[in-house]
């Protein structure tokens, strides 16, 4: 197996047929490929890491027991996923700790600091005032390591919903179609929810720059 | 004609990038662009940033981050070695 990310795993048929031959090098894949996906899934309907940590095992156990039954009406990530989501709102709602999904308040702020457009009596307003500055292009170990620890920070401060679809969409590669089904949400809040977490991780990314900049 | 201006612009980067936007507003959007270095800019940066958090999930679980962090990089190796203990003892019976 050249790679963890999504691309590296063979065709659906393919993994179910592995699973059900007992092929224990591709259930490993599977479960190193999506479990930290899962973990941050899970966790935004519970209320502690062990929590989630448990609602992922159990996950993984009923797809062991579950993957002869299995009918292929969805992609098995998707299946995968769902299993987990069902698993998490049980242990939410047991915990008390019931995550609104479809809510739309997160709409209603711009994105970018307003502060950096320029304003009515400005000469332009809603153009740039305090326009991107261009940042450097990431090479070396060292910067490579930084900026890992840095995204990983940006991920955990979101919100849990946006941390939610950031994390499928960009970290485990989902499409915005299977976000949509793993999550029951609507494109359009899908859409509005990986355009917050990116713009806010974008932010942090900036602000290192930034920093960086005066300090080199 | 309608013309965006740039706090418009950077709230449509995901819907421009899903290729969301219905034709006029993607003529328009692409039409501010060409003429705006700032907006580019910044498009640039958003395709960056997740262009960043897809390294960050090939790096693959255990690579990196800190072990304090809430979950981020998969289940503990504990956890990982009972599942598949479960599924092999699962297949055999
Ligand atoms: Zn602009």
């Amino acid at each position: 197996m050249e790679s963890f990310a999504d691309g590296g795993l063979p065709p659906d048929d393919v993994v179910v047929a592995a699973l059900r031959a007992g092929d224990e090098a591709m259930f490993a894949t599977l479960l190193d490929t999506w479990s930290r996906g899962m973990l941050w899934l899970a966790r935004s309907h519970v209320s502690t890491n062990d929590s989630a940590q448990e609602v992922v095992q159990d996950t993984w156990l009923a797809v062991i027991r579950g993957i002869d039954a299995f009918e292929g009406r969805s992609s098995v990530k998707t299946w995968v996923y769902r299993i987990l989501v069902n698993t998490a709102r049980k242990r939410g709602v047991r915990e008390n700790r019931v995550v609104p999904w479809s809510s739309a308040f997160e709409h209603e702020s711009p994105t970018v600091e307003p502060a950096r457009f320029q304003d009515a009596d400005d000469l332009l307003p809603g153009f740039w005032k305090d326009a991107p500055a261009a940042w450097p292009t990431p090479e070396g170990e060292v910067l490579a390591t930084e900026m890992r620890g840095l995204i990983t920070k940006a991920l955990a401060e979101l919100p849990h919903r946006q941390r939610v679809v950031i994390t499928l969409r960009d970290v485990e590669g989902c499409t915005s179609e299977e976000v949509c089904e793993i999550l029951e949400i609507s494109p359009a809040n899908q859409r509005v929810l990986l355009h917050r977490a990116r713009a806010a991780v974008r932010g942090r990314l900036e602000e290192y720059f930034e920093t960086a900049g005066r300090s080199a | 004609m309608k013309r965006f201006s740039c706090d418009e612009v950077v709230e449509l980067v995901t819907a421009y990038l899903e290729g969301e936007l219905d034709e006029t507003t993607r003529c328009l959007f692409a039409e501010h662009l060409s003429g705006c270095e700032g907006c580019a800019r910044y498009l640039g940066q958003i395709r960056a940033t997740a262009d960043a958090l897809g390294a960050l999930g090939a790096s693959g679980p255990g690579a990196g981050g800190e072990p304090s962090r809430p979950p981020s990089d998969g289940l503990p190796q504990s956890a990982r070695e009972r599942l598949l203990a479960a599924f092999r003892e699962h297949r055999r019976s």
